[in-house]
């Protein structure tokens, strides 16, 4: 494209018309305007909105609860208290989650599954008013599930660009402001991940996120190398991140995704399941110091998933992330199952229960509130638990 | 705190395109002694030193003085006050800077040019030592200077990856711990994607072999300010250049704790009739690094490339108006030598005053480092621009 087209500066915003601008030869300093880069972004109507939204889920004290299981992950929850799985006892279970009283005071986001998105409460109240009466955006899974690359030793790729731009506007009018697709990365202590994998996930976040922020809903990037078994050390972890960071932010820079309006939500560096659990100021020196060799500071926020810490560890190792800033970005949570997993057990299906689970899950979320702040004190409402792992379901086709 | 195990199946250099792990020739793997600092170095080589490196030169309140010229560009400076270029009168300019008392206070660094690492002050003493008891740490050229690009359109690319590591390593025996690389991207010229790829593997290749032996490497892929393009478009060629830049750095394995950035700053085309108060380079410049740089790169050193010695240093001040995540400060050739050249003349009864200029100016940077410089009471030559068309080093 001409240099000269893009020379007219595009300022929004600030009622300095481009006439104005492109005829003077004194510059009027303009304070608080936006300040474009690519096209994508000059001419998405969306490019202030995305960067709100993100700075709001990022916001101090704040995380997302994530809570978009598949019905058929779903399902094995459910099934862990005894309970069938139907799509009353998926509404119930949402229920209880979106409707704790207090859950907005830590909660800034959530993240659905598709079906949650469009459903009601048993009253018949939709969801999405809940949430927004409590000051919590509603997030949706988008991808379609992971999938084997042939040729490789178990390793994935994730599906759902196609008509993804249309599933996003249906999104969007629903009420869902940001988006999230899980790329999956298996590591060890020689060969993986390939750089096939590495490639082909990268590339799947970059599209992905492209088209979320085209179509108004901010990108929750992640690239998650994944807790698995094995010896492998910490600093493989930390390498290896770093790597498929790089991929990422490569890709993401290419598809001019704004990163201002994006959400990353990485693994913490952890070793293998071989390996003896790191002290949490372990885990947070070198998660700190990957995030520092690899996000640049224009991403507002990163969301940690819990991948399969207990309950305990995940806030204790975001506490301790706390004590490596000041960063550029917030340290903060994504967390599945490091919230619901004893909010379930504690409801297992029963009305006399509901008031004790939500309580359960607020707390949790307090708990992890205050450690983002660094003011975690404890005790933990979920002390001494065991790791909660999850095995990698594949062949989704967002079921 | 427990001690930091370096196993062998750490694999640093590991490659993960099925390459098994390489037990790259590093024997002894006991743990480390925990450290009070973030990070876990590697077993062996120079990253410790390398980091220190970085963050004495990205000290608060000081910049580097890049006097790199090679031989004929300092003829170019030396002709300009009427002096002839051979090799008494480098020693006499070179010596004039490396001599300056108190420069160490505004200047953690200096970049010389390979004759002036090996040359001597008229006293016999080494130019490096007089940098080294003056608080200053040397730094050296190694690159070999640009060439046309063949494919390209007519632009061209930054030589010297040859013989570089012994070259290196001989410039750290000789006292230099950091290097420079200087490649440039020409917007008026595309750039092209090949350039742009060029240019940053060139420099990821190079930051690679300088950790390797000692040197803390500066990265500097110059964005050139010839054109007639507007700010915008200098802000989306630089994501650009920077994008690929990070990249290939990671590919190489270099540490980005141990690296100084030499951007130039996102301005408009020096032909574009729009200009841009210091507010707005501050406010484009920063969104480019925060949209490219990751926080672990602990100084960012802007290059002046033909802006006025004041320009440049009320952008520099523009932009330290806030915290930074990394230190932001400047390695200005041009715009610290010009008013010490005009002073000096070649005279020896100048030589005072040349080094109080030097001073003046160092000392105005370190303000705008500090974001406390005011351009009241500079003088009118400091504020002449010295932009120069098509400009080669």
């Amino acid at each position: 494209m001409a240099a000269v087209a893009l020379s007219k500066s595009v300022f929004l915003g600030t009622g300095v018309a481009e006439s104005t601008m492109f005829k003077s030869t004194s510059v009027v300093p303009v304070r608080g305007h936006i300040v474009m880069t690519s096209n994508f972004e000059k001419t998405n109507r969306y490019a202030d909105e995305l960067k709100q939204t993100a700075a709001f889920i990022s916001a101090p004290g704040k995380g997302i609860l994530a809570s978009d299981e598949s019905n058929a992950t779903t399902g094995k929850r459910l099934a862990t208290v005894g309970m069938d799985n139907t799509v009353e006892n998926r509404q119930a279970w949402r229920e209880l989650l979106y409707s704790a009283p207090g859950l907005g005071n830590y909660i800034s986001g959530t993240i659905m599954f598709d079906e949650t998105l469009f459903q009601d409460s048993r009253a018949g109240v939709p969801f999405v008013d809940i949430l927004k009466k409590q000051g919590i955006l509603p997030g949706i899974k988008v991808d379609t599930g992971l999938q084997p690359i042939d040729g490789t030793d178990g390793e994935t790729a994730t599906q759902g660009l196609d008509g993804l731009a249309e599933r996003c506007q249906k999104y969007y009018q629903q009420g869902a402001r940001f988006a999230k697709w899980r790329a999956v990365l298996r590591v060890d202590n020689e060969v993986l991940p390939s750089s096939t994998a590495i490639l082909e996930n990268a590339h799947g976040l970059a599209r992905y996120a492209q088209i979320c922020q085209a179509n108004g809903l901010v990108p929750i990037v992640e690239p998650e190398v994944t807790l698995g078994e094995g010896d492998y050390s910490i600093e493989r972890t930390a390498y290896i991140s770093e790597k498929v960071n790089s991929h990422v932010f490569r890709l993401l820079n290419e598809y001019n995704v704004i990163l201002e309006g994006i959400l990353l939500k990485p693994n913490m560096i952890l070793p293998g399941l071989d390996v003896p659990t790191p002290a949490p100021e372990e885990v947070a020196r070198y998660t700190v110091r990957t995030m520092l060799r690899s996000v640049p500071g224009a991403v507002p926020g990163i969301h940690f998933l819990s991948g399969g810490m207990s309950e305990e560890e995940a806030t204790l190792n975001l506490q301790a992330l706390q004590a490596f800033g000041p960063t550029p970005w917030s340290l903060t949570f994504s967390y599945g199952r490091a919230l619901q997993s004893s909010t379930l057990k504690t409801w297992s299906g029963k009305e006399e229960n509901w008031d004790a689970a939500q309580e359960r899950l607020v707390a949790l979320a307090k708990a992890n509130s205050e450690a983002q702040l660094g003011k975690y004190k404890g005790p933990h409402p979920s002390p001494g638990g065991e790791r909660i792992l999850q095995a990698l379901r594949l062949g989704g086709a967002g079921k | 705190m427990a001690a930091v195990a370096m196993s062998a199946g750490m694999a640093l250099k590991s490659s993960f395109c099925g390459a098994a792990v390489q037990q790259s020739g590093a024997t002894a793997v006991a743990a480390k002694p925990q450290r009070v600092a973030m990070f876990a170095v590697r077993a062996g080589g120079y990253d410790e030193e390398l980091v220190k490196t970085a963050k004495t030169i990205a000290s608060p309140g000081r910049g580097i003085l890049a006097i790199d010229e090679s031989n004929a560009t300092c003829g170019k400076r030396l002709a300009s006050i009427g002096l002839e270029n051979n090799e008494v009168n480098r020693q006499a300019y070179r010596q004039l800077l490396c001599t300056t008392p108190g420069l160490g206070e505004y200047i953690s660094g200096a970049i010389m040019f390979e004759e002036t690492l090996y040359q001597s002050t008229s006293d016999g003493k080494l130019m490096v030592d007089c940098l080294k008891e003056g608080g200053i740490l040397p730094g050296i050229k190694v690159d070999k200077g640009l060439v046309p690009l063949p494919g390209s359109n007519d632009e061209s690319w930054c030589q010297g990856l040859d013989g570089l590591a012994s070259r290196t390593a001989a410039y750290y025996k000789q006292g230099a711990r950091f290097a420079k690389w200087r490649t440039v991207v020409s917007i008026p010229n595309g750039p092209s994607d090949l350039a742009i790829t060029e240019a940053a593997w060139g420099l990821a290749r190079y930051a690679a072999i300088c950790q390797d032996t000692g040197l803390v490497p500066i990265v500097e892929p110059e964005v050139l300010l010839d054109g007639s393009h507007g700010i915008d478009r200098t802000l989306e060629v630089a994501e650009k250049v920077w994008s690929k830049v990070f990249y290939f750095l990671a590919e190489n394995n270099v540490m980005f704790e141990g690296i100084l950035l030499k951007p130039s700053m996102v301005t408009p085309g020096a032909e574009c009739p729009e200009r841009a108060t210091p507010e707005q380079v501050a406010e484009y410049t920063l969104r480019m690094l925060k949209r490219r740089v990751p926080p672990a790169v602990p100084g960012i050193m802007f290059l002046s490339g033909g802006q006025s010695e004041v320009e440049a240093t009320l952008n520099l001040n523009a932009m330290n108006q806030s915290p930074n995540p990394w230190h932001v400060s400047f390695s200005y050739a041009r715009a610290l030598q010009n008013s010490v050249l005009k002073t000096w003349k070649g005279q020896p009864e100048n030589l005072e005053a040349a080094k109080k200029a030097l001073l003046v100016r160092a000392k105005a940077n370190s303000l705008a480092q500090l974001g406390k410089y005011s351009a009241e009471g500079e003088a009118k030559e400091a504020k002449e621009g010295m932009f120069v068309k098509g400009y080669t080093y």
